[in-house]
């Protein structure tokens, strides 16, 4: 039963929010796009000049655009797997009965409260590191030669640490949707005689099918923007063999200053992710009863 | 949930469950224990896990050689800050879009939840460029202003969908009553709404405390948060892990305690709404 009077004040109350999340998204985005035509380097000020698309040309063609494109994908994919395969594994475990329950449950979320800077170094220091860490003294204890996993598995290095950021997230959202599950189904199906893997391909992974799309969308859109974790790490190194679309646009315009080229990778970097929320947009709004 | 389980299986659960939640921990435990050894047996070998000299000597040092507190105050002003700002401005609007629904209500806040979903690099040199010129590099208030902008659209949706369990008609007989808008905003929606507004506010706080994108590029020595303090030790001098552990420690030690409290809120704030 709204009132004009009600329905006025509505929109006076949210056009703050409006009005401030336009300006955040316009303006930026829009200078983000003039400067990507322009040849623009902090280093030159005042010798701005509009050169059409030869930014996006330079960066499209950029070998370190592959390699990074390539990393991007590598990093959201490999923690995707590692993510959703624990989790789910995790998720089923800790859905069991047993003691403690609450406990586990604790030491499994914490590692998503973690910033991301004292992970990555926590990780590169005191367990990568191949003098003093202790992945190296234990392979020292087996007799075995001690691997510098920053230096020669550099990719898969951050993987593993942004993974054990982003296991207990995924398992966290698995669980609740697990515990929405029917139990009466499970039984009657457990009498039916269907064992473990029958009841988990038939009955389990649909009703979770939802939970694990929105934590794939969800998690993706975070990890296409990875770059704390690299800074800390391996600076994008060695080479660009650990470089994502991220940290290229923000070498490329805070490291060489180069504002248009930087600038156009940011846009390649939008559209990309754009990709990803059309998806994410459609399931989230499917719920939506507003 | 009444099915009957063995205790030996209920056993063999227990076992195999902390095992791996031990583990997953345990790189935050080490870290914790580290933070108490001197830098030597830090880097021993064997490394000890109990059995060394606690010492508290890290602490001290990382407060009186790096100006710890100053980094610490800051994010607690960055993240408190933000939140608080953004409830301010998120409150009135998920109120009209749960109470006051127009047609164009779930376009709003759809078109608002893909505001998140713009990458950050996207707009990194713009923002970088506009505080430089309005002098706001290095400064607490930029890191307010950008991380209430990055985060509004959670706060409004995580509001909207607490609002949207309050009963619509406790708010149409306060208005039956003669109550005005802003006596039914305060008198009647406050005290039903805080349970979310603190959810709300927790979750936040938590996301703003860890986000290290903004803070990294956007700060230097002053209004640096521990984020960005904590990456200053990616470059060290000598010998640092124990020290590195101790600040790291105090880090997430506040956050850790915040986000046990906030696991449900977790669930519904991160995924809009779509897992519950």
């Amino acid at each position: 039963m709204a009132t004009a009077h009600s329905r006025a004040a509505a929109r006076l109350m949210i056009s703050p929010a409006v009005l401030l999340l336009l300006g955040w998204m316009i303006v930026p985005l829009s200078m983000t796009v003039y400067f990507s035509f322009l040849s623009y380097n902090l280093l030159m000020p005042g010798m701005e000049e509009f050169i059409g698309f030869t930014n996006y040309e330079f960066f499209l063609t950029d070998p370190a655009f592959f390699a990074a494109l390539a990393n991007t994908l590598l990093l959201v994919g490999g923690v995707l797997v590692i993510t959703i395969v624990g989790g789910t594994l995790l998720a089923l475990l800790l859905d069991q009965p047993f003691w403690g329950q609450g406990i586990v449950r604790i030491l499994v979320i914490a590692p998503f409260f973690v910033m991301p800077t004292v992970s990555a170094l926590v990780w590169k220091n005191m367990f990568m590191n191949p003098v003093n860490g202790l992945f190296a003294y234990f392979a020292k204890a087996l007799g075995l030669q001690p691997f510098d996993f920053l230096a020669h598995a550099p990719l898969a290095s951050i993987i593993v640490i942004v993974a054990w950021q982003w296991l207990p997230f995924a398992t966290l959202i698995l669980l609740t949707a697990l515990q929405s599950l029917d139990q009466e189904q499970l039984e009657a199906s457990e009498m039916d005689g269907a064992n473990f893997l029958n009841r988990f391909v038939y009955i389990v992974l649909p009703h979770m099918s939802r939970a694990i799309t929105v934590v794939i969308l969800i998690q993706t859109i975070f990890l296409l923007s990875v770059f704390a974790e690299i800074l800390v790490t391996t600076n994008g190194g060695p080479g660009t063999s650990s470089t994502n679309i991220t940290y290229l646009v923000y070498a490329q315009s805070l490291l060489q200053f180069d504002v248009g080229g930087g600038s156009a990778g940011g846009i390649v970097a939008v559209i990309l992710a754009n990709i990803v929320a059309v998806f994410l947009m459609r399931m989230i709004g499917k719920n939506l009863e507003a | 949930m009444s099915r009957r389980v063995s205790n030996r299986r209920k056993a063999l659960v227990t076992v195999i469950a902390w095992a791996i939640g031990i583990a997953i921990f345990f790189p935050i435990l080490w870290t914790v224990l580290t933070s108490f050894k001197t830098e030597a047996e830090a880097i021993a070998s064997p490394p000890s896990f109990v059995f060394f000299d606690w010492t508290l000597e890290n602490y001290t040092e990382v407060n009186e050689r790096s100006d710890y507190f100053l980094h610490f105050m800051n994010s607690v002003i960055i993240s408190l800050g933000s939140t608080l700002l953004g409830l301010a401005i998120a409150i009135p609007a998920a109120w009209s879009m749960a109470f006051v629904p127009a047609k164009r209500t779930k376009d709003v806040l759809m078109w608002m939840l893909s505001t998140k979903m713009l990458p950050p690099v996207g707009v990194l040199i713009p923002i970088y460029l506009l505080f430089r010129d309005f002098g706001l590099l290095d400064t607490r208030t930029g890191l307010v202003i950008v991380l209430t902008l990055i985060n509004l659209p959670i706060i409004v949706w995580m509001l909207f969908t607490y609002f949207k369990e309050i009963p619509g008609e406790i708010l149409e007989a306060a208005r039956m009553d003669g109550a005005g808008l802003w006596e039914e905003v305060i008198h009647v929606l406050t005290p039903m709404a805080v349970p979310g507004i603190a959810s709300t506010l927790l979750l936040n706080v938590i996301l703003a405390w860890n986000e290290a994108f903004w803070t990294l590029n956007l700060t230097a020595a002053k209004a640096a948060p521990l984020t960005a303090f904590i990456a200053s030790y990616s470059s060290p001098e000598g010998l640092f892990y124990a020290k590195l552990s101790a600040a790291s420690t105090l880090a997430i030690a506040p956050i850790l305690v915040l986000g046990w409290f906030s696991q449900k809120q977790l669930v519904r704030g991160l995924t809009f709404g779509a897992v519950k």
